[in-house]
């Protein structure tokens, strides 16, 4: 058995089933049409369940998946079979939950497209070549948020985006208090 | 006409959902690149443009190697730019080009001064990057640093720099192994993640020390580990040194127990499950062992979240294979799992519940099935088929009600795998309960009435040609296997034309009927379908008279092949027409290893109708090659058996050393597989130098130097010795490796010219009595035992002494006797106090062997073996009693 707890990949999709942001960290699909045949099927599998209270689980092939839908979005996360499905469905929930706070409550795939950047940064910060890096969603989404803006540069400067940025980090630092 | 249509579909789409990256073509993003190489740098439109480059390579573009390039040296011009936001882009983006060695010195010293910055953030990244696209080269001058990083005060650049060193390990194992000290600190850490890496990192320093595991284990269950993640990786480790350690206590409780148990009060789900799995599975654990762990798990089944019930059931599921009656306890809450929403669980919760029901509880389980079957997937339903099957194997009185169940399943809508399922059911139960056999014949001929798979119907067909006569009125299957003759296609036809000619072989009554049925069928359109028929008519004599079927007719027609198909098929590939016929019993007999995953699935019982599977390309044949290109070695006749490789070093020393045996009637060749793993050396002219004192038959003949042996690519040498000609003799050698070592300098990778002579003490190898055994199956057991007769039959009862549990008896006879165990019998369930085995075999000389093992457990501890043995010869009868008696 694989003593260190290890995570396969990050799936985010969208309600076709078409890649939004997706992360491998394992070997077992070499080539882009092998990930592209794995989300089809995992995504196939997993439409017509329920996944939106609470996060769902299948055993796929030899894999363990925890998913969990929001909107127009689908967040997989795939595991070994031998893997712990509670620590699988914690690296889920990190994720869901980050991308929730980084992206303001408004979670669909046209939000989760306009800040691509902010759901790679959050990849990430979540998992390190399949090991986890960080599951508490505050923290990845303080880590994210942190890097919109420099610190060194005049307000006068700044976008709105970054001034929202900024504001959006006093938030996510008074709520890490 | 459909290319507009699908434009327009096209069309509404897009307006359905906007995205930003609409139209997004490579070409165009790759030239919005050039605003990297702008003298006045826009954060904003850069870190735009690298989200578009990387939304391309996430949606599986590919960049060419100049693209890539050139998109490479663009990306480093941002290090210009003090904008955090945009410096987090280039991280990411460097990542994911993976630069060539010769570009990566480009960025080096950029990482390497964020590095040493005063922001965390740049050093927690640019650790991470660094250390993901160097090489061992650039480590050792970034070591110190990384030394700093990993005591850093901030949890993130901590956690970064651990698990660079975790992914480093694989590759540069001797300069992460420098930095257990601080490490050792790390564990220390008040933050909970940095933690969890330096414990999975410490632990992977030292895993080969077991002591060191063990101290790392014992100090740490006494404190308090503050993640839960690492808590899980603790239980972990803990339950591999009880693994380990298994084997020396003899009695009283065993160690870390408490600390497993403890677990289960904790206040993570996650490790309180890791816990509970842990407890079940360890090694003999006990019913009083298991009770605590059961609790929780049975908690976790009514909980709100699938996550757990799924997690909770899969575990019990597996200790309901070993330990049913632990389990017996939740299966109220198992049952109201069967109508769970998810239907994975409820499968498993299914499942469960047929390995734990009594034979009283079975009728109504059944009609719960029956509701349940119609709403799930055909994956799920074979896994019920299988549960079915067991659980009629365990309660043969209840077969008809549940031979009805599968029968009535077969007629519904289903596909192949599924259909295979129920088939390959049915035919064990045919075979094991000789009750059911008339009902379950029956059932399969209506089933191929109506079968849309030609597969099936063939195999039905052959199986129903073995069964069918023996039945008390064999006639009445006559009729439904001629209709196959009428109705269906080439291939079905012939298969109904062969059970035609078995019944006829077989049963002398019928034969007039037969022969007129087949003489129909040599007016078929098909070649083969009236090839055969002519066959069977010419053979059987149905050209007038009838007369009894020979013996040797029928073996000839309907004998068994006791040659693996594949190493049939490679033999005849390699057969070259010549004056020469071919000769079957040139062929290999041994049965290929099973890959490991089939041999993994969990009380896969033993197929039913495919035969023997078909496993990959045999290795017997690839080291038949070998060695018969070795013009030394060509004399010695034919390869009888290839051991699997034993090792003759240390995991991680300099050189890595295994050995292979290989057996021919008066010959053993050593093989030794040497692999160099210091890239400094050149090894040349390197050879084993045995010791084969302790090995009185054996007489060194020949050997063959390895001339060369590089850094990290392996080569062989070997040793040949002369023994007694079909003699089993057994043996022990010491080995000595003997090479001229020479450096090389890394950079150039030229060797010195001058060597010096060196020698490397390997392991002690063994010939044991079991490298003289073939591991070749039988698909029945009890025909084959009963058809070699008692002629050569030994018995004899041995004491094999105090032993932990019937499990390791049974593994210690098997081992040591180097046999194929038959029908799964190699399983012996927990806490069982006696046991048949059933084992196959080719001794040398080629003769067959047939083992019955029974074990009984007697007063304390004590292991008694009753050992029957069959061959064709009364020798080998003995010397397989000898083996057991010495071993």
């Amino acid at each position: 058995m694989e003593l260190c707890p290890s995570i396969k990949n990050i799936l985010l999709l969208d309600s076709e089933g078409k890649r939004i942001a997706v992360k491998y960290y394992s070997d077992d699909w070499p080539t882009n049409s092998a990930k592209e045949a794995y989300e089809k099927a995992v995504f196939t599998k997993t439409q017509k369940t329920n996944a939106r209270t609470e996060a769902e689980i299948t055993m796929f092939e030899n894999y363990i998946v925890v998913y969990k839908f929001v909107q127009d979005l689908h967040f997989f996360v795939t595991g070994g079979e031998n893997e712990n499905e509670m620590i699988l469905a914690t690296v889920l929930q990190g994720f869901f939950d980050a991308v929730g706070i980084l992206l303001r409550g408004t979670v669909d795939k046209k939000e989760a497209l306009e800040n691509l950047d902010l759901i790679l940064l959050c990849l990430d910060e979540i998992v390190d070549g399949g090991i986890i890096l960080e599951t508490d969603a505050n923290v990845v989404a303080g880590k994210v948020a942190n890097h919109s803006l420099d610190a060194g540069a005049p307000l006068s400067e700044q976008t709105i985006t970054q001034a929202l940025a900024t504001a959006r980090e006093h938030l996510t630092r008074s709520l890490l208090k | 006409m459909a290319q507009p249509l699908v434009k327009k579909d096209d069309d509404r789409d897009d307006e359905a959902d906007y995205s930003p990256f609409l139209g997004i073509e490579k070409g165009a993003v790759l030239q919005e690149a050039r605003v990297f190489n702008d003298p006045q740098l826009d954060p904003r439109r850069c870190s735009q443009v690298i989200t578009k480059l990387l939304y391309l390579l996430n949606q599986g573009e590919t960049f060419t190697k100049v693209e890539a390039t050139e998109v490479f040296f663009a990306v480093t011009k941002l290090f210009q730019s003090r904008d955090i936001g945009l410096r987090r882009m280039v991280y990411v983006m460097i990542k994911e080009l993976s630069p060539s060695a010769d570009e990566v010195i480009i960025v080096t010293s950029s990482l390497m001064k964020d590095m040493t910055s005063k922001t965390d953030m740049y050093r927690a990244n640019a650790i991470r990057v660094l250390c993901r696209i160097t090489d061992g080269t650039l480590l050792t001058q970034i070591e110190r640093y990384l030394k700093q990083a990993i005591v850093d005060k901030n949890p993130v650049v901590a956690s970064a720099a651990l698990v660079s060193g975790i992914h480093l390990l694989q590759t540069n194992p001797e300069i992460v192994k420098r930095w257990s000290n601080e490490v050792q600190e790390a564990v220390q850490s008040r933050a909970a993640l940095v933690q969890f890496h330096a414990l999975a990192l410490l632990h992977q320093i030292r895993q080969n020390d077991r002591l060191a595991v063990n101290k790392l284990v014992s100090s740490l269950t006494r404190g308090s580990v503050r993640s839960p993640l690492a808590q899980c990786l603790l239980i972990r480790y803990t339950s591999q040194v009880i693994r380990e350690s298994a084997n020396n206590t003899q009695t009283g409780d065993r160690p870390f127990y408490d600390f497993l148990e403890g677990c289960l009060r904790h206040k993570a789900e996650m490790v309180i499950f890791e816990a509970a799995r842990a407890i079940t599975e360890l090694n003999g654990v006990t019913s009083r062992e298991l009770t605590p762990a059961i609790t929780v798990l049975q908690l976790f089944l009514s909980s709100s979240k699938p996550v757990l019930r799924f997690a909770a059931v899969r575990t019990l599921n597996k200790v309901a294979m070993t330990h049913p009656m632990a389990v017996t306890n939740c299966n109220i809450d198992m049952e109201s799992l069967i109508s769970d929403q998810n239907r994975s669980i409820a499968t498993l919760a299914i499942t469960t519940l047929l390995k734990t029901g009594n034979e009283s509880s079975v009728d109504r389980l059944m009609k719960q099935i029956t509701n349940f079957m119609s709403d799930i997937a055909d994956e799920f339903k074979i896994v019920v088929v299988e549960a079915i099957r067991s659980l009629c194997l365990k309660f043969p009185l209840k077969h008809r009600s549940l031979m009805n169940f599968l029968s009535n399943i077969l007629r519904e809508e289903g596909g192949f795998e599924y259909k295979k399922a129920i088939v390959d059911s049915i035919v064990i139960l045919i075979r094991d309960i000789p009750e059911a056999k008339d009902s379950g014949l029956l059932h399969l001929c209506e089933f191929i009435e109506d079968c849309e798979f030609t597969y099936l119907s063939t195999q039905i067909l052959h199986f129903l040609g073995i069964e069918g006569p023996k039945t008390s009125d064999p006639s009445k299957y006559i009729r439904y296997i001629y209709n196959r003759v009428h109705l269906e296609n080439a291939t079905v036809r012939a298969g109904a034309v062969s059970t035609l000619a078995k019944f006829g072989a077989m049963v002398d009554a019928l034969k007039p009927r037969i022969f007129v049925l087949l003489r129909r069928c040599l007016f078929d359109n098909d070649d083969e379908v009236r090839d055969r028929a002519t066959l069977y008519l010419n053979t059987l004599g149905g050209n007038g008279a009838v007369v009894e079927t020979g013996e040797d007719v029928k073996e000839f027609l309907f004998g068994s092949l006791d040659i693996p198909l594949v190493n049939l098929e490679n033999s005849l590939k390699n057969y070259e027409p010549s004056e020469e016929s071919f000769d079957i019993n040139s062929v290999p007999k041994e049965v290929k290893t099973q890959p490991l995953a089939e041999k993994k699935a969990p009380g896969k019982k033993p197929t039913g109708l495919g035969g023997p599977p078909t496993g990959p390309p045999s290795t017997v044949d690839t080291y038949e090659k070998l060695l018969s290109s070795i013009p030394e070695f060509a004399n010695f006749g034919k390869l009888f058996k290839s051991s699997a490789p034993v090792e003759l070093t240390e995991a991680e020393t300099e050189y890595a050393v295994n050995v292979v045996k290989h057996i021919f009637d008066g010959h053993v060749v050593f093989q030794y597989n040497c692999t160099n793993t210091i890239p400094e050396q050149l090894l040349e002219n390197v050879t084993v130098i045995v010791d084969a004192s302790e090995a009185e038959e054996f007489a060194e003949v020949a050997s063959k130097p390895l001339r060369s042996l590089p850094y990290d690519s392996p080569g062989q040498t070997f040793v040949a010795f002369e023994k007694p000609e079909g003699v089993p003799a057994v043996g022990k050698f010491s080995n000595m490796l003997r090479f001229i070592v020479k450096e090389v300098d890394p950079s150039t990778g030229e060797a010195e010219d001058d060597g010096v002579e060196d020698e490397y003490q390997l392991e002690e190898l063994e010939v044991v009595a079991a490298d003289y055994m073939l591991k070749v199956g039988v698909s029945n057991f009890r025909n084959a035992w009963e058809s070699m007769g008692a002629d050569f039959e030994r018995v004899d009862e041995y004491g094999l002494g105090p032993r932990d549990n019937l499990a390791e008896a049974v593994n210690a006879v098997i081992n040591l006797l180097g046999m194929q165990p038959c029908e799964g019998t190699e399983v012996v369930p927990n806490s069982s106090r006696s046991h048949t085995c059933l084992l196959s075999g080719v001794y040398i000389g080629n003769v067959m062997v047939l083992v019955r093992l029974q074990f009984g457990i007697d007063g304390p501890k004590d292991v008694a073996m009753k050992l029957a043995v069959r061959s064709e010869d009364e020798a080998v009868s003995d010397a397989i009693h000898e083996i057991v008696a010495s071993g």
